[in-house]
C-alpha cells in the first residue's frame, strides 16, 4: 500500500488540535467576560503590563459570562482556574466562603481607600477582608432622549408628568422604559421610598411598608401605561434607540448601542420620590479583579491585578472600553473629565446602595422578583406578596440538616452488595453463565470500546452524581445527611401541594408537560410524513429539508427566538393574534399561556424528529398493497388505521419513549422560554433542579436528589411501557 | 395511481403552511442578523427594514488579543472536534450495534436496556463528576477529552438506530459469505458497513450534530481560546446585562450553515436511514 501523504498532511492539523497543551510557568492567565470596547482596553492594558514588565505576559481568557461562575467553581478547586479573574462584587462572599479567593494583603487593603474613589472599595470587604481590587463600578441610571424630555426630572412627580405626556400608545412610543420585571431595576425605588433589601436587624428580607409602597408605586406606572409590561433588556434597547421612549433606565453597558442609534440622549441620575424626599437609589455593582487563591504566581497575579486597578489602566479603561472607572486619579484626566456619560454614572454612584455580598443574596432573586411580577400584575397586594417572598426566602436559606452518621448506610449497601453478588452467583452457576460468557467472548470484544465508553463517561459521573444526593452542601461543604433531602422532597412539609416548588406539582406539570408533548409531536410528525409520502408529490426533497430546519439550528437560539415571538408588545404571536382582533396576551402572566408559549416552542422544535422515524417506517409498506386496499374500496381512514398504523408502530414505539425521556429532561426550553414563570409555575423536574443546584444557595444535595428522582421515575416508566407492550404483543 | 386535482392542491396547501409555520421563527433568526442596530427588533414582519452584513463581517472577523484569527482557529476546533467525535462515535456505535444484532451472549437485553437508560440520567449532575474525571485522565483542556465526552453521549441513541438497521440485513448474505470462508471481520467491515450506508449517514450526522452545537460542556472544560468550539465564540455577546442580538443571530446562521449544508447534502439518506431499521425493532 502506497503512503497516502497529501491524505496524511489533511490529518496533520487535526492532530495538532488534539495534542493537549502546556501552560507556560511565567505566564498570567486572566479571564474574564468583557467584550467590546471593555475588552479592547484589556487587551492593550494587558499588552503595555507585558512590555513593561519584562518576563510577565499574561494571556487573557473571555470566558461566556453565563458559564463563569461554574467554570470558576469547577477549574480553581483542582488548580486549573486563572490566577486572575475579574467579575462583579456580589460574588465575593460565595467566592470567599469556597475558598477560591485570596485575601488582599493588609497594605493593599490600606492604600485602597485613597485609590478608590468612595463607595467602591467597601461592597469587596466580606468576613472582615478586602478580597478584590476594584476596577469599574456600574448601576443603571435616566437616560433621556433629549428631543423629547430637555431637562433632568428632580423628582417622580416630575418624571411621571412629563413621561405620561409622552407616552402615545397609537405611535407605540412609551414615556419611561425599563425592566419592570426585573428586581434589580426596582430596587432604586425600593431604596427611594426608605427600604431596601435589608430588615431592621441587618439580616436579608423584603418585607416592609416602605418596600410595599415602592411596588404600588412601579405597580402604577405600568397599570397607567406609562411603563411597558415584561420589558426585557433587548426591548427597552430598542424601544429607546428608535425613538420610542422619552427616557430609560438603562446602565454603562447600554452606551454603545445609545452611541450608535443616533438618538440624542443625556444621562442624569434618576430622581427623587416625592413622597420620601429620598433620592431613588439603584444597586450599585462593582467590578473587580480577584487573585484566585490558586494563583501559581500569587506575587506576580497581585501585583498585576493592582496595575490593572490602578489609575494609568483605569484611564485606558474609561477611554476605550467606555468605563465607569473606580481610581480617582483616572477622572483627572481631561478627556474623561470631558466625558458628560461617565459624569452622570459618577454622579449617580454617590446614590447608590451597594448590592449585598454575603451568599444568602442570590437566593433572595428569585422570591424578591415573584413577589415583584405578581404585584404588576395586579394579582396581589404588595404587603402580602413581599411577605411570601420572605417566607420562601427563609425556605431557600435555611441551615442545612443535622449530619448524620454514613455507617448505618454503609453497612446497608455493603450487606446489599453482598447479598447481590451472591445472588447473582448462584444464578450464574444455574444458568451456566460463565461457560456460555466464554462462548461468546467474540461479542464482548465487538462491545468493549462502547461498554468502557458508556461506563466511564455516562454511568461514573452519573452514579457519583447521584451519591451526592445522600449530602448537603452549604457555603463550599458538603455534610452527609443520609436520605434526608429524599424525605424533605417527598414529604414536602415547606410548599403547599399549590405552590410551585411542591414536587407533586412540579411532577404533575412534568407529566403534562410530556405527554402534550410528544401527542403533539407524534400526530403532527406522522401527519407530514404521510402528506410527504406520495411519490408524485413535486418538491418532495425541498418541503422534507426545510420541514426539518428546526432539528439543525442549535435550540437555545430557537428557543430564545420563541421567547421574542411571545413577548406582549412586540412579539409576531400578539402581531398575528390582533390582525383577528384579540387583544394583547401577556404570554407569560398566566399558567396556561406561559405553558402554551414553552408548548409551541417545544413541538416546533421536536415534531421533525417523528416526522422523519414516520418516512422511514411507511417507506416499509409495499405500495400496491395499498392501492389494492384502495380499489377495494377501503375509505383513507380505515387505510390508515388496518395498513398504514400497524406498519409504522414497531418504529413509532421505541422513538414515543425516546422521545418521552428527552421531554421530560428537556431543559433548554423552559428555562429559556418561560423561565419559569409565572413565578415558577411552569417549571418542570429538571429545571427545578437546576434552580436548587444553581439559585438557591447552591444546595447540590437537594439537586441531586431531584436528579435521582426523575432517574427513577423514568425507570418506572419505562418498566411500565414495556409490560404493556409487552401484553399488547401477546394479546395480539 | 393518479391522484386527483383537488388531492394535490390541498397536500400542497397544506405542506405549504406547515412549511410557512417552521421557516417563521428561522427567517426571523436571519433579520435579525442582518439588522444594524445593537438591539433586538421585534416585529411580526420577518423583512428587514435594512439590512447588512456588518454583523456577519464582525464575527467571522474576531479576533484574540494577540491579534490571531480566533474565528478561523475556532472554526477548525469546531470541524475537528464535532468529525473526531462522529467518527469516534461510528466506530464504537456500529461494533456494538452489530454484536447486539448478530451475537447472542448472556447481558444482551440487559445492554440493550442500559443504553435507553443512560438517556434518562439527568445532565445537571453530571457536569461536575465530569470535570472531575477528565482532570483525573489528564484530558482537560484539551480537545481529545471533548470528543470522548461527545461521541460516548449519543453512543446509546446510535447504537439503537445501527442495531435496528442491522437487523434488517437479510442473514443469507451473512450466512454465504462465512460458509465461503470469510472471516467475521471482514464480513463486517466489507459486507455490513457498504450495506448499511444510509444508517451510517444519519447516526453519523445525528453525532456531528450534537458535538457541532454543544456549549456548557464546552466552556466548562476548555481553558484557552484556542481551543475554544464555535458555540463558545458565540455565546461571547450573551452578556450578563445586555445581549448583543444581531452578532448573536449572525453568529447562529454561521454555525448552522454546515448542519444546513449536511442535511441538504444527505437529505436523500435522512429519511431511509434512520428508521427504516427499527422497524424490526
Amino acid at each position: 500500500m502506497t503512503c497516502p501523504l497529501p491524505l496524511a498532511s489533511c490529518l496533520l492539523p487535526f492532530v495538532f488540535c488534539l495534542l493537549p497543551f502546556e501552560s507556560r510557568a511565567d505566564e498570567l492567565v486572566l479571564w474574564h467576560a468583557y467584550i467590546g470596547g471593555e475588552e479592547e482596553a484589556l487587551a492593550e492594558w494587558s499588552r503595555g503590563y507585558a512590555a513593561e514588565n519584562a518576563g510577565t505576559t499574561i494571556r487573557l481568557l473571555r470566558v461566556p459570562s453565563e458559564a463563569m461562575t461554574q467554570k470558576l467553581a469547577s477549574a480553581v478547586p483542582r488548580g486549573h482556574g486563572p490566577d486572575i479573574f475579574i467579575w462583579a462584587h456580589e460574588q465575593v462572599g460565595a467566592w470567599a466562603d469556597a475558598g477560591l479567593l485570596r485575601p488582599m494583603p493588609a497594605e493593599v487593603e490600606r492604600a485602597a481607600a485613597g485609590i478608590h474613589l468612595r463607595g467602591t472599595v467597601n461592597p469587596l470587604v466580606y468576613r472582615g477582608a478586602l478580597w478584590g481590587l476594584p476596577l469599574a463600578f456600574k448601576s443603571v441610571a435616566l437616560f433621556r432622549n433629549t428631543d423629547l424630555a430637555a431637562t433632568p426630572p428632580q423628582t417622580t412627580d416630575e418624571m411621571i408628568g412629563v413621561a405620561a405626556g409622552l407616552t402615545d400608545h397609537a405611535a407605540g412610543r412609551f414615556g419611561l422604559a425599563y425592566e419592570a420585571g426585573a428586581f434589580y431595576y426596582q430596587a432604586a425605588w425600593l431604596h427611594g421610598f426608605g427600604g431596601g433589601v435589608r430588615n431592621p436587624d441587618g439580616t436579608l428580607g423584603v418585607s416592609s411598608i416602605q418596600n410595599a409602597r415602592a411596588l404600588a408605586f412601579a405597580a402604577d406606572l405600568v397599570a397607567r401605561g406609562i411603563v411597558p409590561a415584561d420589558a426585557d433588556g433587548a426591548l427597552v434597547a430598542e424601544l429607546f434607540t428608535t425613538g420610542r421612549a422619552a427616557m430609560a433606565i438603562q446602565g454603562p453597558w447600554f452606551l454603545p448601542a445609545a452611541r450608535r442609534s443616533g438618538v440624542p440622549y443625556a444621562i442624569s441620575p434618576l430622581p427623587e420620590v416625592l413622597a420620601t424626599g429620598l433620592p431613588a437609589r439603584p444597586f450599585l455593582t462593582v467590578e473587580a479583579a480577584f487573585v484566585s487563591a490558586r494563583a501559581r504566581l500569587p506575587e506576580a497575579a497581585l501585583a498585576a491585578a493592582a496595575d490593572l486597578a490602578g489609575p494609568t489602566s483605569a484611564r485606558l479603561r474609561a477611554l476605550r472600553g467606555g468605563q465607569p472607572v473606580t481610581a480617582r486619579a483616572a477622572w483627572n484626566d481631561p478627556s474623561v473629565a470631558a466625558d458628560q456619560d461617565l459624569a452622570a454614572f459618577r454622579a449617580q454612584l454617590a446614590r447608590s446602595v451597594p448590592m449585598p455580598n454575603e451568599p444568602r443574596m442570590r437566593a433572595l432573586w428569585e422570591p424578591a422578583a415573584g413577589a415583584l411580577r405578581a404585584v404588576l400584575r395586579g394579582d396581589v397586594d404588595a404587603g402580602t406578596a413581599l411577605q411570601e417572598a420572605d417566607r420562601r426566602f427563609r425556605i431557600f436559606t435555611r441551615p442545612a440538616p443535622p449530619a448524620s452518621d454514613p455507617l448505618p448506610y454503609a453497612a446497608a449497601l455493603g450487606i446489599a452488595m453482598l447479598a447481590g453478588a451472591a445472588m447473582l452467583a448462584r444464578r450464574a452457576r444455574r444458568v451456566r453463565l460463565l461457560p456460555r460468557m466464554r462462548a461468546s467472548r467474540h461479542a464482548y470484544l465487538y462491545l468493549l470500546p462502547a461498554g468502557l465508553g458508556v461506563v466511564v463517561l455516562l454511568t461514573v459521573p452519573f452514579v457519583v452524581g447521584a451519591a451526592v444526593s445522600l449530602t448537603a452542601h452549604r457555603g463550599g461543604e458538603f455534610s452527609f445527611v443520609g436520605l434526608r433531602n429524599f424525605v424533605e422532597i417527598l414529604a414536602s412539609r415547606d410548599f403547599g401541594l399549590t405552590e410551585p416548588e411542591n414536587f407533586y406539582r412540579t411532577l404533575g406539570v412534568t407529566v403534562l408537560w410530556t405527554v402534550l408533548n410528544v401527542g403533539l409531536h407524534l400526530a403532527i410528525g406522522v401527519a407530514l410524513a404521510l402528506l410527504l409520502k406520495d411519490p408524485w408529490l413535486r418538491l418532495r426533497g425541498i418541503y422534507r429539508v426545510l420541514l426539518i430546519l428546526p432539528w439543525a439550528v442549535p435550540n437555545y437560539i430557537t428557543a430564545l427566538i420563541w421567547k421574542g415571538m411571545f413577548h406582549r408588545q412586540l412579539g409576531a404571536v400578539n402581531a398575528v393574534l390582533g390582525w383577528f382582533g384579540v387583544e394583547p396576551v401577556g404570554w407569560f402572566d398566566r399558567f396556561s399561556t406561559a405553558f402554551a408559549a414553552n408548548l409551541a416552542t417545544n413541538v416546533w422544535l421536536g415534531f421533525p424528529f417523528m416526522m422523519v422515524v414516520t418516512l422511514g417506517a411507511l417507506q416499509a409498506i409495499p405500495r400496491d398493497i395499498e392501492e389494492a386496499a384502495a380499489i377495494d374500496g377501503a375509505g383513507p381512514w380505515m387505510r390508515f388505521r388496518r395498513l398504514t398504523l400497524p406498519a409504522i408502530l414497531p418504529a413509532l414505539a421505541p422513538a414515543t419513549v425516546l422521545g418521552c425521556v428527552w421531554t421530560f429532561n428537556m431543559f433548554n426550553v423552559i428555562y429559556l422560554v418561560s423561565g419559569g414563570n409565572p413565578e415558577g409555575r411552569t417549571e418542570i423536574l429538571i429545571s427545578q433542579a437546576y434552580r436548587w443546584a444553581f439559585s438557591r444557595q447552591e444546595q447540590y444535595g437537594y439537586a441531586a436528589a431531584y436528579a435521582v428522582l426523575i432517574f427513577g421515575i423514568l425507570l418506572a416508566f419505562d418498566l411500565a411501557a414495556r409490560r404493556w407492550t409487552a401484553r399488547e404483543a401477546a394479546g395480539t | 395511481m393518479r391522484p386527483s386535482a383537488a388531492r394535490v392542491i390541498v397536500t400542497h396547501a397544506a405542506l405549504i403552511a406547515a412549511t410557512l409555520v417552521t421557516l417563521y421563527p428561522v427567517l426571523w433568526v436571519v433579520r435579525t442578523a442582518l439588522s444594524p442596530g445593537g438591539g433586538l427588533s421585534l416585529s411580526a414582519s420577518p423583512v428587514p427594514r435594512e439590512a447588512t452584513l456588518d454583523n456577519f463581517a464582525d464575527v467571522v472577523g474576531t479576533t484574540g488579543a494577540g491579534g490571531e484569527w480566533l474565528f478561523g482557529r475556532q472554526l477548525l476546533n469546531s470541524i475537528v472536534v464535532a468529525s473526531a467525535a462522529t467518527l469516534v462515535g461510528l466506530v464504537l456505535s456500529a461494533t456494538a450495534a452489530y454484536a447486539f444484532s448478530r451475537f447472542r451472549f448472556p447481558g444482551r437485553e440487559g445492554g440493550m436496556r442500559f443504553l435507553l437508560v443512560t438517556q434518562m440520567f439527568p445532565g445537571v449532575v453530571m457536569a461536575i463528576p465530569l470535570y472531575i474525571l477528565l482532570d483525573r485522565l489528564g484530558l482537560l483542556d484539551s480537545l481529545t477529552g471533548l470528543v470522548l465526552v461527545y461521541a460516548t453521549t449519543t453512543l446509546p441513541f446510535c447504537i439503537w438506530m445501527l442495531k435496528g438497521w442491522f437487523d434488517t440485513l437479510p442473514r443469507e448474505i451473512e450466512e454465504a459469505a462465512l460458509i465461503d470462508g470469510a472471516s467475521r471481520r471482514v464480513y463486517f467491515v466489507r459486507i455490513v458497513l457498504p450495506l448499511s450506508r444510509p444508517a451510517l449517514v444519519v447516526t453519523g450526522l445525528f453525532s456531528f450534530m450534537s458535538a457541532w452545537n454543544e456549549f456548557i460542556l464546552a466552556s466548562t472544560f476548555l481553558g484557552r481560546e484556542e481551543v475554544f468550539t464555535l458555540p463558545v465564540l458565540l455565546h461571547r455577546y450573551v452578556g450578563a446585562q445586555h445581549t448583543d442580538w444581531p452578532r448573536f443571530a449572525a453568529g447562529a446562521i454561521i454555525v448552522s450553515i454546515p448542519i444546513m449544508a449536511l442535511f441538504l447534502a444527505l437529505q436523500r439518506h435522512l429519511v431511509g436511514g434512520l428508521t427504516a431499521g427499527s422497524v424490526k425493532g
